[in-house]
Formats: C-alpha cells, sequence, structure tokens
C-alpha cells in the first residue's frame, strides 16, 4: 500500500474523531443533528476510501448505506420527530463542557494506548483504525452518559455505531460487514420509530430521560 | 438440501412467526403457538439421535444440545402458560386482540432468533441472532404501553444496544486476531477454525476482545454493574416473557460468553478469563442479595434472584474444571426451570389480585392454595433449601470450589444466606398472614408449573445416569 493511500485513510478516521468531539459540545438538538449528518458523512467517505484501496466492492454498499441512511434519511426524520414533539431549543448536559472535553480526550488518549499497545503484530493502517475506531465508541459512550435528553443519547449511539462500521471496515476481509451494518441500520430505524411511536413527549411531556424515571415501579 | 434437524429447529418458528403474524383469532394462534413451540422441542430432541452434520455457517455439538434442549423445552411450557396468561389479559382489557398477533409472531421470532444464537458456528451470526433477541424482546417489554412499560422498554433499548455494541466491537477484535493465521475471509470467524487455530493468535489483542466480549454480552446476561436493564424489563413486560428473559436469553448471552471462553482457554499466552468471571460473578450474588431486601414489586423481586443465580453459575463457570462445570451447567438447568415456574405462580397471582405490589398481597395459602404452595414450593426451591435441584446444584458449586478458592467460596455462601432471608422475609407475608386483595379464584393451567416444579425436586433426590454423563461431557469441552 502507498504512503498516499495510508495516509488519506488515516486523515478520514482522524476527521470521525474530530467530528465525534463536535458532537460533544453542542448544545442545541438541530446543531447536534448536522454535525450527526456530518460524521455519517465522513464515515461513508472512509469506508468508500477503504473499499477502493482493499478493493473490496462490497464495502461500497455499507458506504451508500451510511450516506443514504446514516447522513441523509435518518437525520431528516429526527428533525421532523423533534419540530413535532417541540424540543429543538436545549440540551441539558449533566456535567459542564469542560469537563467533558478532558474526559474526551482522556479516553482518546487511553483507546490509542490500548489499541496501539496491543496490536503490534496487524499492518499499520488496521491498527490506525482499530485505535480511531475505540475512540469513536468511547466518545460515542461519554455522549449517551453527558445528555439527560433521549434524542441526544440515540445520536450518542449512532455515533457509536459508525465507530463500530469503522472498525469492521478496517478489518481487511471480515466476513459480513454488509450484514452487520444493515443489522445495525435497523436496530436504529427501531429506536427512532420507538422514539416516535412510543410517544415519549406525549406519554411524559419531554423526551428528557430524568422524567422517564419518575416512573420507576418501586417509588411511591 | 434436503432439511436435517438443524434447520428444522430453525425452520419451524420462522414459518410459524410468519403465520402467526397473519393469522386472526387469538384462541387459535395461542394453540398454533404451542404446537410450533412443542414440535421445536421434539425436533431438538432427535438432535441426540442423529447428529447433523456441522458446517461453516451452523454447528451441533455435546454443549449447545443442552442449551438448544432446555431452550425448546422451556419454550414450550412458557408457550402453554403464555396461552391462559394471554386470555385472562384479554379478558380485562389489558392487551387488545390486535396486539396478540404481533405478541405470538415476536414470541415465535425470540425461540428464532435465541436457536440461532445456539446453534450458530459464525462469531458474526451468533452476534445478529443475539441482537435479535434483544430487539424482539424489547418490542414485547413495551407491549402494554405503559409509563412504566415504556421506561422499561426504552432502558433495556439503550442498554442493550450498547452491550451488543461492545460485543461487536470484541467480534471484530477476535477476527483481527485470528487473520494473520486463519487468513482473510470466511474462516476468521467459523468458530471451530477459530478454537483449532486460537493457540497462535496474538494473546494481547484476544484479551482485549475478551474484556468487551465479556463486558458486551455480560451486559445481556445481566451481571453487575451492567445489570440495569434486567429489573425493570422483568417486572413491567407480560409474564411470559419475563419467565423467557430469566430463563433461557439470560442463558443465551451466557453461552455466547462460554464459547470464547473456550477459544480463549486454548491459548496459553492470553490471560485467564476465569478470575474476570468469578469477580463479576461474586459481585452480582452480593449486589442482587442485598438489593432483595428492599423490594416491593414481586416481579422485580425475582428479577434481582436472577441476576443472584446468574452471577452464581457465571462463578462456577469462572472456577472452571470438570466439577465447577458440572454444578454450573446443573445450576443453569434447574434455575431456568425454577424460575421460570416462579414466574408461572407470579403471573397468575398478579392476575389475580390485580396488582404486583407485595404489600397488597397476603394469604395466598388460603385464597389460592394452588397457586400460594406452588409459588412457595418454587421459592424454597429458588433459594437453595434441600432437597430440590438447586440445593443440589449450589451444594456442587461450593464443595467443587471450596478446595481451591475458600475465601471466594465464603464470600458466595454469604451472599447466597443474605439472598435466602431477604426472599423468605419478603414471601412470607405473601404467602400467610391476613388475607389481601380480591379473593377470585385463579384461572390458571397449573400444569407447566407443576411440570418443572416437578423435574426440579427429582432432579435433587435422583439424576438420571445419562443426564450425568451428558452434562459430565459437556463440562470437560468447557476445560
Amino acid at each position: 500500500m502507498s504512503s498516499l493511500q495510508f495516509d488519506i485513510a488515516h486523515l478520514l478516521a482522524g476527521s470521525l474523531v474530530l467530528a465525534s468531539f463536535m458532537m460533544l459540545y453542542q448544545d442545541r438538538l438541530y446543531a447536534l443533528l448536522n454535525v450527526y449528518a456530518l460524521h455519517a458523512g465522513v464515515l461513508a467517505l472512509s469506508v468508500a476510501w477503504q473499499a477502493y484501496v482493499q478493493q473490496a466492492p462490497h464495502l461500497y454498499l455499507t458506504a451508500l448505506i451510511a450516506l443514504v441512511f446514516k447522513a441523509i434519511i435518518i437525520p431528516v426524520a429526527l428533525h421532523r420527530i423533534i419540530r413535532r414533539l417541540g424540543i429543538h431549543r436545549e440540551i441539558e448536559n449533566v456535567i459542564g463542557i469542560g469537563l467533558t472535553m478532558l474526559a474526551g480526550i482522556g479516553l482518546v488518549a487511553l483507546s490509542m494506548v490500548v489499541m496501539l499497545r496491543v496490536t503490534p503484530g496487524a499492518d499499520a493502517l488496521a491498527r490506525e483504525d482499530l485505535a480511531f475506531a475505540l475512540s469513536v465508541v468511547l466518545l460515542g459512550l461519554l455522549i449517551m452518559v453527558t445528555r439527560r435528553n433521549a434524542v441526544s443519547q440515540v445520536v450518542g449511539f449512532m455515533s457509536l455505531e459508525n465507530g463500530l462500521v469503522l472498525a469492521a471496515t478496517g478489518a481487511k476481509g471480515m466476513p459480513l460487514v454488509v450484514e452487520i451494518s444493515v443489522a445495525f441500520s435497523v436496530l436504529i430505524a427501531f429506536i427512532v420509530i420507538g422514539i416516535f411511536l412510543f410517544r415519549i413527549r406525549e406519554r411524559f411531556d419531554s423526551v428528557d430521560v430524568q422524567a422517564l424515571d419518575r416512573f420507576r415501579g418501586e417509588r411511591r | 438440501m434436503s432439511i436435517d434437524a438443524l434447520s428444522a429447529i430453525l425452520l419451524i418458528p420462522a414459518v410459524s412467526a410468519a403465520l402467526l403474524a397473519i393469522l386472526p383469532g387469538y384462541r387459535q394462534t395461542a394453540k398454533l403457538n404451542v404446537v410450533a413451540a412443542l414440535a421445536t422441542f421434539l425436533t431438538s430432541l432427535s438432535l441426540f439421535v442423529v447428529e447433523p452434520v456441522s458446517g461453516q455457517y451452523l454447528l451441533v455439538d455435546d454443549l449447545n444440545k443442552v442449551f438448544i434442549v432446555l431452550t425448546t423445552f422451556v419454550s414450550f411450557t412458557t408457550s402453554v402458560f403464555s396461552a391462559s396468561y394471554i386470555q385472562h389479559e384479554i379478558e380485562t382489557g389489558r392487551l387488545a386482540p390486535a396486539f396478540l398477533r404481533f405478541y405470538h409472531a415476536m414470541y415465535q421470532t425470540l425461540m428464532l432468533a435465541m436457536n440461532l444464537a445456539l446453534v450458530a458456528n459464525n462469531i458474526g451470526l451468533m452476534w445478529v441472532a443475539v441482537e435479535v433477541a434483544t430487539l424482539t424482546t424489547v418490542l414485547m417489554v413495551g407491549i402494554y404501553r405503559t409509563h412504566e412499560a415504556l421506561e422499561a422498554a426504552w432502558k433495556y433499548f439503550i442498554l442493550g444496544s450498547v452491550g451488543i455494541a461492545l460485543a461487536l466491537f470484541g467480534t471484530i477484535l477476535v477476527y483481527m486476531a485470528a487473520r494473520p493465521v486463519v487468513g482473510e475471509g470466511l474462516d476468521g470467524m467459523v468458530w471451530t477454525v477459530l478454537v483449532k487455530h486460537a493457540a497462535q493468535f496474538d494473546p494481547a489483542l484476544l484479551n482485549v476482545a475478551f474484556v468487551f466480549l465479556l463486558l458486551g454480552y455480560g451486559t445481556k446476561v445481566g451481571l453487575a454493574p451492567l445489570h440495569a436493564w434486567l429489573p425493570d424489563a422483568h417486572a413491567e413486560g407480560p409474564t411470559p416473557i419475563s419467565a423467557v428473559l430469566s430463563g433461557l436469553l439470560l442463558n443465551v448471552a451466557l453461552y455466547a460468553l462460554l464459547r470464547f471462553k473456550m477459544m480463549l482457554a486454548v491459548n496459553s499466552a492470553a490471560i485467564a478469563p476465569g478470575p474476570l468471571m468469578v469477580t463479576m460473578g461474586l459481585i452480582s450474588v452480593i449486589f442482587a442479595a442485598l438489593m432483595l431486601y428492599r423490594r416491593r414489586d414481586i416481579k422485580r423481586m425475582f428479577a434481582y434472584s436472577s441476576i443472584e443465580h446468574m452471577g452464581i453459575i457465571v462463578f462456577a463457570f469462572g472456577m472452571g474444571g470438570p466439577l465447577a462445570n458440572f454444578a454450573g451447567l446443573l445450576h443453569m438447568t434447574m434455575h431456568s426451570l425454577t424460575k421460570s415456574a416462579i414466574f408461572f405462580a407470579v403471573g397468575h397471582i398478579a392476575q389475580v389480585k390485580g396488582t404486583q405490589k407485595i404489600a397488597d398481597i397476603g394469604g395466598l395459602t388460603a385464597t389460592n392454595p394452588a397457586l400460594g404452595w406452588g409459588l412457595m414450593l418454587g421459592v424454597i426451591a429458588i433459594v437453595g433449601l434441600p432437597p430440590l435441584g438447586i440445593f443440589m446444584s449450589e451444594f456442587l458449586v461450593v464443595s467443587s470450589t471450596f478446595a481451591r478458592a475458600p475465601w471466594l467460596t465464603v464470600i458466595l455462601v454469604l451472599g447466597i444466606i443474605i439472598a435466602l432471608g431477604g426472599l423468605f422475609l419478603r414471601v412470607g407475608a405473601v404467602m400467610f398472614g391476613e388475607a389481601k386483595g380480591k379473593t377470585a379464584p385463579a384461572e390458571a393451567s397449573y400444569v407447566p408449573m407443576f411440570t418443572h416444579l416437578g423435574l426440579v425436586l427429582m432432579a435433587g433426590i435422583y439424576l438420571p445416569p445419562a443426564l450425568v454423563t451428558g452434562f459430565q461431557n459437556v463440562a470437560k469441552l468447557l476445560g
């Protein structure tokens, strides 16, 4: 593999981590969704590049799913749901943005240390890819735990899932990648439909998960 | 391709799920559900007679035969219970008949997903099956559309999704570890190939992979501190689903974990998975035992008891060795049978009394003797009193590990005793004392409950030698 190919793959995977960081400090739902669309777009580019480098045509399908489903359909659908539910204004963070960013930097450092140390045998591209992918996964988890709002938790989960697709495409020749990305899309579609069908807004008057907590079966 | 038993246990639920999704009329469809579950169970028995050929995608060996037979048997008895349960739900109007079509289709889809996870020889396929099983149970937990049910379903959804996401990352890492040795493509995900070559895999990568797999599938097993979804999902869903969740789905996730444990055991340079599992198991036992004291909802209480027992099972498998593995397998079987029997009883009790709150239920042995004494017998079994099966398996777990790790075993026994106290304290008032709540006789089918309890009692007194040798073989496989 030429060094240019490696550099471009590296650049795209790095951009994905950067996009995850951008999601960390968004304080409005619409903005968060836009950054997520960007995140999915970068993923699509990255997967397409892997498909080209590895000469694995089936990965183009995964890239197409990322582009059409994740970067366009899901953000548009969530936009509409947010407007219908009237919750576009604010996202309540559990901890401050400064601390969240620091925690994010810590997580990225952690995943670099862990992944680069345990994969000396693997080829350079796969190694870096895995390290970046783990960063994206951990940052997605961070988004999920620092947000109280159900929609932004879902967005956090979807960014986490993008990290997994990055890891799966980086592992050269891995079978079932397309099937797994389809399975994940089904899962996400269910979640999004779930927000809407369960009418969390109507039921609870808020998509704030704290409000859900009131209904714990055991509190009297 | 001719249809052998292996594909039949997948085809029967798949076809009946499709049929049940379109057929109207809940009486007939409930019967069809039972028939389909029975057919799957009988087919799974035939696996012992004629062993089908394993391929790159599907696999049958001694280990998963045990799981498959247990799964299909409890699925069948639960479908019998479910038929009488939903009839009551329809009559009281808690469930609309339209929802039943969905419910039955989902029930069979769940059977399909669990069977597929158990027979999958491909770790990617296994992951997909566990995901589908999660999704179907999420949909069923939320079926009542109440505040609590939606919250439980949502929590289960989010935590379960994070769990399966972590498991997928672990799966990818396993593939990465395998690729330099077995080459690219399908072979890198076929479990039998992986086990054969695991000794040459990079141990560091395998270690990290196992941590992710343990966290991911461990979420689904309900190990503390990843258990948060479990009590809610058990308490708010329909009771047949609580029975299947506790009795079967937790086992399926555990089975996935065991497969990876077997793979790691081949590689001597990789970390031993045992200590990690032992630690998580013990934490779960102690935590769940303490949580039992403050429960006010009867279904939540037994959900915490499931966490405790999964902890004991994971502890036993974590200790390893033929004896502890045997004890773990036996305990898993006994727990599945007992816990689902308890949920059968609890389901009917909640229907009779119209509530799940422990404070509002009382004097059951006087008002509904069959249900009351059935539950009592189940509780006596689940806390591990002789002469029932769980006493025997817990005794085996403790005695097989005592010589190797006395302190750990002391902690385990302490947890079991604390749990015993908690359960009896809470259940005592429900059983005896003054009668509270409605006293209408139950229109229950007692057959599934007493069948399970009878089997547990029998296992406590006499284990058939064929079963013992079978379990011993599997225990040897587990290493």
